[in-house]
């Protein structure tokens, strides 16, 4: 088996390319470390010199505006120089390969790459072929992982209830192709929570992920009941009718978020989401706009998360 | 023709059991003797084989050769080299050639360049259907005539089951075999075996009920139509299951697995090893602990290298993308060798499912000099492969003859080193 390629031989964090197989205090280091950021963007002068002169390129070989943006906010909060490159529609499209596209970028001296990839393990493959003193932050690949998304989860949840210890977590939606899932599955375990529900239908929480350590429900009073967390997923658009779902509206009807559904959790329960939200498909407008929702902060504390994640891992050498 | 005389080896018959020093004698292509040899015999020339395994030459059922079509990942010749590197005598490749080995033209060009290259001897499986499309049948007694040894949809599914039924009326009607890999045109479209690992990874998983659904599906239409059915590479502890039984029923099948499937599981992925992306997938341990023990008591008739050369681009990718496929010529022998080894199995078990199992497999598509192949015995073909079974080499892809330079098994130390190989008496091959 080999070494797990995102920490060096000391232990210390170089890439993050999956929550799984990191160390709880490691976690608790970084989440100590987004604090520290938080109080940044409330000043005046929204920066500090943690990265400065060194260049980070956003690879987006998946568009998605909104987690580039965040990143981009944090790499610039560090003094970093962001370039933003949108592969989708420049070198992908031309035919060059992923390995050829990181040797061109690793030839203008990039210290780090944000990789945002279709296919589960990209980011290894990077981390595996660059130059040992450029880091890779998975930006999301495939269904495997979304780190930085998990991270901001669990800071939101330490935010609002402390102690992960004596949780009961609740996500709902299609699991199997979500990235944000799994790293919230690995990071929830890491931090020791010990109920983690996963519900929907079969099609879209299959038996297998019992295998992850969760409580597999289909059944939505039944996963939502005395919970203090509730993470709905977006649902995309290719699932809403086919062989997965027969319809949206069928599925909001049987695991959408309302507030009688809600009303089944815990009285202070916290409502989140990972963005972009589906108004009247996954979440009631009433819930995601109501008093139990954190979806906004959840957006604050992501920028702060991203800044933690890029100094921590630009701190530590191969 | 050379007069050649091998001599104070360990001579294995696998087809008898025999294990025991003696010489062996070559004439005209043929073993004239096997243990003691006349003082008459006048050699051209001797190799001293002490120390060494002199067997029979190996069989492989599973190589593709990527010609014609893929050659830029890899050649006849650098192919047929690795074979004989690998102590491989006798290979037989599937139709999933570009085009596709389904006109008698194409199959004959085929055996007419490697009969050149004067290596192993080969063996095509003619396409079961046109283009390999799932849709007209081939002309398959013409193809037989060309040369083919049986007739097969190599990896491309065959979700039709009227033509399959069709097919297999048709090739029975000429005593044909016709070769399968059971696999379910739809459920079988994941890129890892389903499991803890690969809803970890989130990589889209390939059931075993792709594997037992096609196995039924095939068992059913072998009843229906006594076709001969050979099962390629099995995967799972539940298919062998379904097998032992169809064999028991007395079902005119066989069987083989890859040495993948023999020694590797779904964890060997790691991190997204694109080495391990691989057809069928690997899958758990309780599979290939299965798949072990019913290569050791028959069940599966055949051990294959399912050898598939991948070029350096094609398997640079994210996991999913990565072409499936492994280099497994060069190390067929050291990893049956390992299996035996390992399930305490005698060397000349071992061997039987690399050399006179195999040609059981194929059967009377040999013709009656060729069939010899797989024993050691007098008047037979002198294919054999002198082997030193004490060495102990590390797998290093970049040093293979194939073209392809892709391996699971890189780095690992494994048994046994190939010295010679002869073929039809000739010698084809030498280490350094």
């Amino acid at each position: 088996m080999q070494r797990n390629p995102q920490l060096n031989k000391h232990g210390e964090l170089i890439h993050l390319l999956s929550i799984e197989g990191l160390p709880r205090a490691l976690l608790h280091q970084i989440l100590d470390t987004a604090g520290t950021f938080l109080s940044v963007n409330d000043r005046d002068v929204k920066k500090v010199p943690l990265l400065r002169g060194k260049s980070v390129f956003n690879l987006f070989f998946e568009n998605s505006t909104r987690t580039r943006t965040t990143f981009e906010i944090a790499a610039k909060r560090l003094s970093a120089d962001v370039i933003n490159l949108d592969i989708a529609r420049s070198s992908a499209a031309k035919g060059e390969s992923l390995l050829d596209t990181i040797a061109n970028l690793s030839a203008m001296h990039a210290d780090m790459f944000v990789v945002r990839h279709s296919e589960s393990g990209a980011p290894y493959l990077i981390a595996q072929h660059c130059a040992p003193h450029v880091h890779v932050v998975n930006a999301g690949d495939g269904r495997h992982a979304h780190p930085t998304q998990g991270l901001l989860d669990m800071y939101t949840i330490r935010h609002f209830k402390q102690d992960f210890t004596q949780l009961t977590v609740a996500i709902v939606g299609d699991i199997v192709h979500s990235r944000v899932a799994r790293s919230d599955i690995h990071a929830l375990t890491t931090l020791g929570v010990p109920e983690i529900r996963a519900v929907g239908p079969k099609t879209l929480v299959p038996g297998d992920l019992r295998e992850m350590g969760v409580r597999v429900c289909h059944d939505m009073a039944e996963g939502v009941r005395g919970a203090d967390v509730v993470i709905m997923l977006r649902l995309q658009n290719e699932r809403m009718s086919g062989a997965m779902l027969p319809s949206a509206g069928e599925f909001f009807k049987n695991y959408g978020l309302t507030q009688e559904k809600l009303a089944l959790a815990k009285p202070d329960a916290i409502v989140m989401h990972p963005g972009p939200i589906n108004r009247g498909v996954e979440i009631e407008s009433s819930v995601a706009d109501g008093k139990q929702s954190v979806i906004l902060p959840q957006v604050t504390f992501g920028i702060a998360v991203r800044m933690a994640v890029m100094s921590t891992i630009a701190g530590n050498n191969a | 023709m050379m007069n050649l005389l091998i001599k104070n080896g360990r001579l294995v018959d696998p087809a008898t059991g025999r294990d025991g020093p003696g010489d062996v004698a070559i004439a005209a292509g043929r073993v004239v003797s096997v243990g003691s040899v006349s003082p008459d015999f006048r050699p051209d020339r001797s190799i001293d084989a002490s120390g060494l395994v002199v067997a029979p030459g190996l069989v492989d059922l599973a190589v593709r050769l990527r010609e014609p079509g893929h050659e830029h990942e890899g050649m006849l010749e650098s192919e047929m080299a690795a074979a004989v590197a690998g102590g491989v005598t006798s290979v037989v490749c599937p139709p999933d050639t570009d085009p596709p080995l389904d006109e008698p033209g194409l199959v004959e060009m085929l055996k007419f360049r490697a009969r050149n290259l004067n290596q192993a001897h080969l063996y095509p499986l003619g396409a079961l259907t046109r283009g390999l499309a799932g849709e007209v049948l081939t002309e398959m007694a013409e193809l037989a005539e060309a040369g083919c040894v049986g007739f097969s949809q190599a990896d491309a599914t065959l979700g039709d089951t009227l033509i399959m039924q069709r097919a297999m009326q048709y090739a029975s009607t000429f005593g044909y075999t016709v070769w399968l890999r059971p696999q379910d045109a739809y459920l079988g479209k994941g890129v890892a075996a389903s499991g803890a690992l690969a809803t970890r990874l989130g990589l889209t998983g390939v059931p075993v009920i792709a594997e037992t659904i096609a196995l039924h599906t095939i068992f059913e239409l072998v009843r229906a139509t006594g076709a001969r059915v050979h099962l390629c590479r099995l995967s799972s502890a539940a298919g062998v299951g379904l097998v032992r039984s169809a064999k028991a029923e007395g079902l005119p099948v066989s069987c083989d697995v890859s040495v993948n499937q023999l020694h590797l599981t779904d964890m060997d992925i790691g991190y997204f090893n694109a080495a391990m992306r691989l057809t069928p997938p690997l899958r758990q341990q309780r599979d290939r602990d299965a798949i072990r023990a019913a290569l050791a008591d028959g069940t599966i008739d055949a051990l294959v290298s399912d050898h598939t050369p991948v070029d350096e681009d094609a398997k640079n990718l994210p996991f999913a993308e990565a072409e499936p496929g492994a280099t497994g010529l060069e190390l067929l022998l050291s990893l049956a060798l390992k299996w035996g080894t390992e399930q305490g199995l005698s060397l000349a078990k071992a061997l039987s499912t690399v050399t006179c199992e195999p040609v059981r497999v194929l059967g009377d598509t040999l013709a009656s000099l060729a069939s010899s192949a797989g024993r050691l015995v007098e008047g037979g073909v002198a294919d054999i492969c002198l082997f030193d079974p004490q060495a102990r080499w590390t797998v290093q892809p970049t040093a293979f003859k194939s073209q392809g330079k892709h391996s699971p098994f890189a780095g690992l130390e494994l048994p046994g080193k190939v010295r010679c190989t002869l073929v039809a008496g000739h010698v084809a091959y030498e280490a350094d």
